[in-house]
């Protein structure tokens, strides 16, 4: 079951190798990132009503589950779901720059 | 030339400074730059500029009594006096790591800054910016507001509830909380008479109100149910509520989850009408006199600013200022109204009799605007 859940696990991260969003389209999330997302989360990520967003904070969480959060919102919170602004491979890349660092 | 210039240069350095008032002046926070522009709205120019406020992605501004400072409250915890008239910064502290606002005290002799982590606010002499106390909370501080009596009000978005703090003698405030007061206190604000405390709760439809001269008799609820059991609709971003909301005897105040303005009467507390607009309500702010009010609102629809009349309680003008319009204020006897936009790197300024557009400023993404007429008001 483990195994399995391994293997699902690994499939579901292989798109983001074969989607990623093109050059412009990233320069728009990392804006959306700052600018929108920002609102709450601070414009350096550092966290406001809503959590730090920094590399830190990102590293032991879950990918798949904050990509859900990113698109369908959190309930009991203010987080809205997204998913009307982003495809899932865009909420995927989103998830992997925070985790890396968003790009300047 | 080299001569001339030198013999200017000299003139100019012993001539006595012009002397002038700064009731048509303001600020403009450059989100981005970590800069706010310095404004006049006489001519409606752009008349220096102050950097090094550190993060600015979330900032607000009070001023001093006699108009002449703008404390500039940054995220980062930075706490800056900013002197208007010399364009320069006359102190600057890191009060703490997350912050959301401010208020200054009735006598103008307090600053207090409201924080998010470590949650609670830390009151400040005005002069000095020396910490003068503070009242750890546990939780975010959301919604400061002056009142009278140098008293602080604020809402704590976790905790629910209202804390009323009295700074008369500051290293000795005398804390009043009120709980129980709603789920997810958002925003807050105090009425321009300085009587009622408001405060929009995000976690449920309905708004919490304290009256100051009575704070013992606790928090009632208005416009509970507003949302009438609907599935509410995604916020993209938060409502901001203060006392420019107030028009007459009607406040007017962004729905949350609702494409609507909920008006509520000010005399028995209930829903006077509702107002449906383009989008997720951000600000609604009363022209001076309450004769209209302006609203901007969240994405997507954050490109928009409508107008409604207060008489008869619609929308009467659709603006497109620019992309991502973040606020507006009007000057103080309303006969203009200062619009920013963040993505077109502009302030639009237009004329509210007309709806003409009379200026626009080059700014880097502007967000909010302050005029110093927020110096002689209660609330702030």
């Amino acid at each position: 079951m483990h195994r399995l859940a391994g293997c699902i696990a690994f499939l579901a991260c292989l798109p983001a190798f074969a989607a990623e969003p093109a050059p412009e389209r990233r320069a728009q999330l990392v804006e959306l990132v700052r600018q929108d997302c920002g609102s709450c989360h601070g414009l350096t990520l550092k966290g406001g009503l809503g959590p730090s967003l920094e590399p830190a904070a990102m590293a032991e969480k879950d990918a798949a589950q904050l990509e859900f959060v990113i698109l369908h919102g959190r309930r009991g919170t203010p987080m809205p779901p997204w998913r009307s602004f982003l495809t899932e491979e865009e909420a995927r890349w989103i998830v992997e720059a925070l985790k890396r660092g968003l790009p300047k | 030339m080299k001569k001339l210039v030198v013999l200017a240069f000299v003139v100019a350095g012993c001539t006595t400074p012009d002397l002038r008032g700064t009731g048509d002046l303001g600020v403009v926070i450059e989100r981005a730059a970590g800069r706010v522009m310095l404004v006049e709205t006489t001519r409606r120019t752009a008349i220096g500029r102050v950097a090094g406020l550190g993060d600015l992605s979330h900032a607000s501004i009070v001023f001093s009594r006699d108009a002449r400072y703008a404390y500039v409250f940054g995220r980062d915890g930075g706490l800056t006096k900013v002197d208007i008239l010399a364009a320069r910064i006359e102190r600057r502290v890191i009060q703490s790591g997350n912050a959301i606002g401010g208020a200054i005290s009735q006598d103008g002799r307090l600053v207090a800054a409201a924080n998010y982590t470590p949650g609670g606010i830390r009151v400040f002499d005005s002069a000095t910016l020396e910490l003068l106390s503070e009242v750890p909370t546990g939780s975010k501080v959301v919604g400061i507001a002056d009142a009278p009596g140098n008293r602080f009000v604020f809402s704590l978005f976790e905790a629910g509830e209202i804390w009323i703090v009295d700074a008369s003698r500051p290293h000795q405030p005398e804390v009043t909380k009120i709980r129980s007061i709603g789920k997810q206190p958002y925003d807050g604000f105090v009425t321009p008479d300085g009587r009622h405390y408001i405060a929009g709760l995000y976690g449920e439809d309905g708004l919490a109100l304290v009256d100051l001269w009575h704070p013992e008799r606790g928090a009632r609820r208005v416009l509970a149910g507003y949302g009438r059991g609907e599935e509410p609709l995604p916020v993209f971003k938060m409502p901001h509520l203060r006392g420019w909301a107030a028009a007459g005897r009607y406040i007017f105040l962004p729905a949350v989850g609702r494409h609507e303005v909920l008006v509520l009467d000010r005399v028995d507390w209930t829903e006077a009408a509702r107002i449906p607009v383009r989008g997720q309500p951000v600000f609604a702010v009363a022209q001076p006199g309450g004769r209209r009010v302006w609203v901007n609102f969240a994405l997507p629809h954050n490109d928009a600013v409508q107008v409604i009349d207060v008489d008869a309680m619609k929308v009467v003008k659709d603006l497109r200022p620019g992309r991502a319009v973040l606020h507006l204020e009007f000057t103080p006897r309303g006969e203009q109204a200062w619009v920013s936009s963040r993505d077109d790197n502009a302030v639009a300024v237009y004329d509210t009799a007309s709806y003409a557009e009379l200026a626009r400023l080059p700014a880097e993404n502007p967000s909010g605007i302050f005029l110093t007429s927020r110096a002689a008001m209660t609330g702030f």
